[in-house]
């Protein structure tokens, strides 16, 4: 007897299902063994423990709306008023009231300029002309002074703009310096190695507050007579040199992972050090880095904060001053989770993109 | 030449090229660029060396550590080791140095116990676990120490009550806006007690060592818990003895409107602690999640069929090769953490860096002052980074 299999499409049966119903499921992965049980119900007790007193505390009784800071206090919840009242301060700085809308474009500018570049639809000329044309505007708006635009001194600027101009510049100075004293490591001249060694080694090994001091203190002391740079920009040249030396390392990692034969291949059609250097192992090198390379650009998004140790405004700074006014004092803990909720927006998008970046590599 | 070469015969010393002084030459090269780089650099140390003794002579401050005997004048919040304002700028350093280290070397522990439970909470199957450990990472990588530092100050010192309403989850353990307070135990025989276990300590490894080497040797099983258990309770007990069987438990006690007795941890310790232990448990957990998931499956599987239970397939198979992917990144972490111990002086802890730059302020020896602080991290750095080197030579795996 024959049978004859079915090959129309409609004769054939529907696969089986597979995927378990939601009972099932739940039950396999919360409650597999007796551990994982009890876990599961005191994790689900402890939630419902938390969760009822922070929602209230967060939500319910908070005002966010109040006359004055008793009014406030006496809701018993968070008062999101006082973040209402000091938003501007915490954002801008001492940035003039009326030309606040010029960090805010620059803001906008620099995020822009980032996400961007961060597409990777951009050719190598291209990046540099956007950086070249975003560093151009941002230093004009924040600057001030001409196009009808009044000066404000930099020791005004604050908050969020500061912030990102610091970790930005920082980080867009530090690469080529870190690509310098990584190629320097690993160079056969015993005199260049020896230097990079022992600054990469230094600068890895003590904390960036050190270094903060170091520069607000120690360097009207390196300078000349009269001669003195401001305190942002000596911020800015210490976190820096900080980050040149976590970059090298990182640099250092990828050019390991270059094999021999590209250099010896280099070679043998008679490129030059410095033409081997920049169009065959560095273009390999970099493209391998780029996930260590974003990771440490979140790090120093973060470390900028430090600055508020040598008073200089960032964001951190901003919501200690408006912490300091009398009239509203105690609500450190609304204004410290008010801008912890930026940074997090901000350093969770880069690492989403991070991570997205690594997918897309890898493939 | 050529023809030696093409021989395959070695090439004498009379062949090799002389030195030219010539650009073509690389070796020449090198010499001159390592020349002009090293004149460079002395040039700039130069410059910046005179400069700097100039400006201290203008403004009379002099070089050197001798400032270091001068009387302090400053008092310190709190200290482990006996100081007053009385005594010198060096001992000031020093009890800075103390905390420091205090604070460094219980928030290491307690930061690899937690990352480690959170790291393996990730792996585990059940959603809920894994959702909720994967948040808490998350959260702590993605916002800046100090601020978490700020945010747990401002919890303590805000949302906490005050002492006569403290919280009170367990007995002799109070949580207030003046800190913690745990039951202490003090008097003579509390040496005798810490003599003990650490020599009851010593004898369990050495027995363990010497059993381990006899059941590779004859393959006959031993036991080591009866041993362990005997000598756990023998030494220490011995120890109480020989101190005089001196023994008080200082349970803190409400008095007035502060308590009495047992041991206080002040808030800024106490935010820094949390802070510093919460932070680095984030990164410690991602590295040990990392490590873990580098075994490959089949080792999973194979002991699987073995019939060994997931616990001790962790604990036998898996842990000892995933220790090697994990203990060079948490090296760096463990840096980091004594790195980060110095951020204690944004919450009024008087670690290393916030005595130095009290000292610095007073004296305005500020060179002196950084040379401090910069040898102090670096020694401590080292010190670390070869307790796990050692320690990641020990568990590497010794291939054929």
């Amino acid at each position: 007897m024959s049978t004859t299999i079915p090959t129309e499409r409609s004769a054939l049966r529907a696969p089986a299902r597979v995927r378990a119903g939601l009972m099932t499921r739940l039950r396999q992965s919360l409650f597999q063994s007796p551990a994982s049980a009890v876990l599961t119900i005191l994790t689900l007790w402890f939630l419902l423990m938390l969760a009822p007193p922070l929602v209230q505390w967060l939500l319910v009784k908070a005002s966010f709306q109040a006359p004055d800071a008793q009014a406030c206090r006496e809701a018993g919840g968070a008062c999101w008023a006082f973040i209402r009242e000091k938003y501007r301060l915490i954002l801008f700085g001492t940035y003039p009231h009326a030309e606040q809308w010029r960090p805010l474009l620059a803001t906008a500018l620099l995020v822009a300029s980032i996400v961007w570049t961060a597409t990777r639809r951009l050719a190598g000329l291209q990046i540099a002309g956007l950086w070249v044309f975003t560093i151009v505007a941002v230093a004009t708006l924040m600057w001030g002074g001409f196009l009808n635009l009044a000066f404000v001194e930099n020791t005004r600027w604050g908050g969020l703009p500061l912030t990102l101009i610091l970790s930005t510049f920082g980080i867009a100075f530090a690469f080529p310096i870190g690509i310098l004293l990584a190629l320097g490591r690993r160079s056969r001249m015993p005199a260049i190695k020896a230097m990079c060694v022992a600054y990469i080694e230094l600068m890895r090994g003590v904390p960036l507050i050190s270094l903060l001091f170091m520069s607000s203190v120690m360097l009207p002391l390196f300078l000349p007579e009269g001669f003195s740079i401001d305190k942002l920009l000596r911020a800015q040249l210490a976190i820096i040199l900080f980050a040149a030396a976590y970059i090298a390392e990182i640099v250092r990692g990828g050019l390991q992972a270059i094999p021999k034969g590209q250099y010896e291949g280099a070679e043998s059609i008679g490129l030059g050090y410095w033409q081997q250097t920049r169009k065959i192992v560095l273009p390999q090198a970099l493209k391998v880095v780029i996930p260590p390379l974003v990771s440490t650009f979140i790090a120093l998004f973060k470390d900028t904060s430090l600055v508020v140790i040598i008073g200089i405004f960032d964001l951190t700074q901003a919501a200690k001053a408006a912490l300091s006014d009398p009239a509203w004092t105690g609500f450190g803990v609304e204004a410290y989770l008010f801008i912890g909720l930026i940074y997090f927006v901000f350093c969770y998008s880069i690492s989403r993109y991070s991570r997205s970046l690594e997918r897309d590599l890898k493939r | 030449m050529v023809a030696r070469q093409a021989l395959d015969l070695p090439m004498s010393s009379h062949d090799r090229a002389p030195l030219r002084f010539s650009w073509n030459n690389p070796d020449f090269r090198a010499i001159a660029y390592q020349i002009v780089v090293v004149g460079l650099a002395a040039l700039m140390a130069y410059y910046l060396v005179s400069n700097t003794l100039h400006n201290l002579a203008t403004r009379n401050i002099a070089t050197g550590f001798a400032f270091l005997e001068r009387e302090a004048g400053f008092a310190i919040g709190e200290s482990l080791i006996e100081y007053s304002p009385s005594d010198t700028y060096a001992r000031a350093i020093l009890v800075g140095l103390a905390n420091t280290l205090r604070v460094s070397a219980v928030a290491l522990v307690l930061a690899t116990v937690l990352g480690v439970i959170v790291g393996i909470a990730r792996l585990s199957g059940n959603w809920l676990i894994v959702r909720l450990a994967s948040a808490y990472v998350e959260l702590i990588r993605n916002v800046p120490l100090l601020l978490q530092l700020l945010i747990w100050y401002a919890v303590i010192g805000e949302l906490l009550p005050s002492p006569k309403a403290a919280f009170h989850p367990l007995a002799g353990i109070y949580l207030s806006n003046r800190g913690m307070l745990m039951p202490s135990v003090d008097g003579p025989a509390v040496a005798g007690i810490l003599w003990g276990l650490v020599l009851a300590a010593a004898a369990i490894v050495a027995v363990a060592r010497r059993q381990r080497a006899s059941r590779r040797r004859t393959g006959a099983p031993s036991r080591l818990w009866p041993f362990a258990l005997l000598v756990l309770v023998l030494l220490p007990a011995a120890g109480w003895l020989a101190g005089g069987r001196e023994f008080h438990l200082s349970m803190p006690r409400h008095s007035g409107f502060n308590f009495e007795g047992g041991w206080a941890l002040s808030p800024e310790l106490f935010a820094l602690l949390i802070g510093l232990v919460t932070y680095t448990a984030g990164f410690i957990a991602e590295i040990v999640r990392a490590g873990v998931q580098s075994v490959s499956h089949g080792q999973w599987e194979a002991a699987q069929t073995l019939g060994l239970p997931r616990s001790r397939v962790l604990r036998l198979v898996i842990l000892p090769q995933a220790l090697r992917v994990i203990v060079p990144p948490t090296t760096s972490q463990y840096l980091n953490l004594v790195k980060n111990s110095s951020l204690a002086v944004a919450i009024g802890y008087p670690d290393l860096v916030s005595v130095v730059n009290t000292v610095l302020n007073q004296t305005g020896q500020a060179i002196e002052g950084v040379l401090i602080i910069m040898a102090a991290f670096m020694t401590v750095s080292l010190a670390v980074s070869l307790l796990m080197n050692w320690y990641n030579k020990r568990i590497a795996l010794v291939e054929r």
